[in-house]
């Protein structure tokens, strides 16, 4: 029924199928959605925030997702500055990615600000002197990025193509993608880096504190560094569950092995120094504050030096050196493992520098606050991977998301006269046999 | 915020904040705004038609 709108030349399951999919889907997202509204008509209070977190699940999951969204910006900067043009094959997927992550990175913060009618603030009596501040123009401006990089494969739809000036539109926007791109590239530094800063700068909370390099924090590097470290294995974990869920082979394996040695290498550079940034701080920051660094460590149900040899070594070294060394990164089992090693290893570190930062006891009558979110805070976390999975369904079955999907997966004759006989009016039209 | 705002104040945190943000906008506009003029231009020169790039 909807044979017309699909890109020509490949094979997508049936309308019916696709619907019912997209139900099942569709029925998380209303739970998240029906959260949502709760969360706006009633307030706050529906989540377990208090005095102790202001800060709570919903930053951890923007924190989590702007850097596992960073592949948009690191891939489109390898593209179009770097001339890494292998990477024409996946930036597509790239950016529909980074769009997700970073849409839902919003829609997250409009229920986490409370009034989001208010969401204007931000930006008329902007605060100067944080760096929160420079996250939210950052964060807008680089969505309207995303959004731009986004438009073109949506006019790529082969019925929208048809039209000339969306056909013209969407010719004119790839032209000029390389300044959107530069630009995206400069806005993810800095909202990734103030993301980071934001820990840093706490003087008050010394678990998060650490030594500057003029204004900024270590830890602005250091977000800055894993997001364009560890977005790339995002990008390439989600490509490869497409992959297992479609039954096809969407990208080359060269496109695939370059994005994963390139995200190895930043990931084993990022993770030592990230390595000496904690030394430091165990060594000098810390013990400067009057605090010995076990002492984070201890004397509470979760926290416990475990979380920092998980971070660093089994989900910071072990995925780094997989993806760097050839024979375990062309090994698809070893680098699927090192993909999700390291998505666990960049969610983790933010879970640190924000949930066990606000947990560690900062008066010495105090003691450790463990934090559980409300349902309404997990519905609504779960609210953007509904959303997600639902937009790549769409695109995915509209798009040329993968422009090397009909070379790798050729519709033979016995496919066309398939669909034909199964009653699809437009078969022939949408499924062209390819010669070998 | 601009410079007219009651709130503005010229100082380096609210220029370097607010001129960061501007130059970004007006890239993207810019960038924008020659997109859309050069498509009108193309599609009244009889461009594109509905051939894939």
């Amino acid at each position: 029924m909807d044979s017309a709108l699909i890109p020509e030349g490949v094979k997508r399951c049936s309308l019916p199928k696709f619907l019912l999919g997209l139900a099942v889907v569709g029925g998380v997202l209303a739970w998240g959605v029906y959260a949502m509204l709760l969360c706006w008509i009633k307030g706050l209070n529906q989540s377990n925030m208090n005095d102790y977190y202001g800060f709570a699940l919903w930053i951890w999951a923007d924190l989590a997702i702007i850097a596992l969204g960073g592949g948009a910006f690191f891939s489109g900067l390898l593209k179009y500055i770097f001339g890494k043009d292998e990477l024409k094959h996946i930036i597509n997927y790239a950016v529909l990615i980074g769009f997700i992550c970073y849409s839902s990175a919003l829609l997250i913060l409009a229920i986490d600000v409370g009034q989001p009618l208010r969401s204007w603030f931000i930006f008329w009596h902007a605060n100067v002197h944080s760096m929160l501040t420079e996250v939210a123009f950052c964060l807008s401006a680089y969505f309207a990025v995303l959004t731009i990089e986004y438009i073109p494969l949506i006019l790529e739809n082969r019925q929208i193509d048809k039209v000339p000036f969306f056909h013209n539109l969407s010719h004119n926007m790839h032209g000029a993608m390389a300044v959107f791109a530069a630009t995206g590239a400069f806005l993810s530094f800095f909202h990734q880096g103030s993301l980071g800063g934001v820990a840093g700068v706490l003087f008050g909370r010394p678990f998060a504190y650490r030594e500057h390099i003029l204004i900024w924090p270590y830890t602005f590097f250091l977000f800055t560094w894993s997001a364009a470290a560890y977005g790339p294995s995002f990008t390439l974990f989600i490509t490869w569950l497409t992959e297992k869920i479609t039954k096809k082979k969407l990208v080359k394996d060269n496109v695939v092995y370059l994005l994963a040695k390139i995200s190895g290498w930043m990931i084993l550079t990022y993770i030592t120094a990230k390595t000496i940034d904690t030394l430091y701080w165990m060594n000098t920051t810390a013990p400067a504050q009057g605090f010995d660094w076990s002492f984070f460590y201890q004397n509470n149900p979760l926290y416990g030096k475990w979380i920092l040899f998980t971070e660093i070594v089994l989900c910071g070294f072990v995925p780094g050196l997989i993806l760097v060394m050839k024979p375990t990164r062309e090994n698809p089992s070893l680098r699927v493992t090192a993909f999700g090693l390291g998505i666990i290893g960049v969610s983790l570190n933010r879970w640190v520098m924000v949930l066990q930062t606000m947990a560690v006891p900062v008066l010495s009558f105090d003691s450790w606050a463990m934090y559980m979110p409300s349902w309404q805070e997990v519905a609504t976390t779960i609210l953007p991977l509904a959303y997600g999975v639902i937009l790549i369904m769409i695109s995915y079955r509209y798009l040329p998301i993968f422009p090397q999907e009909r070379e790798l997966n050729p519709i033979t004759s016995d496919e066309v006269e398939a669909a034909a006989v199964a009653g699809d009016a437009s078969a022939d039209e949408k499924l062209q046999p390819v010669e070998a | 915020m601009f410079p007219f705002s009651f709130e503005w104040v010229w100082d380096m945190g609210h220029m370097v904040f607010h001129g960061g943000l501007w130059y970004a906008l007006s890239v993207i506009g810019m960038g924008m705004t020659f997109v859309v003029i050069k498509t009108i231009v193309d599609t009244l020169q009889g461009k594109g038609g509905g051939h894939h790039h």
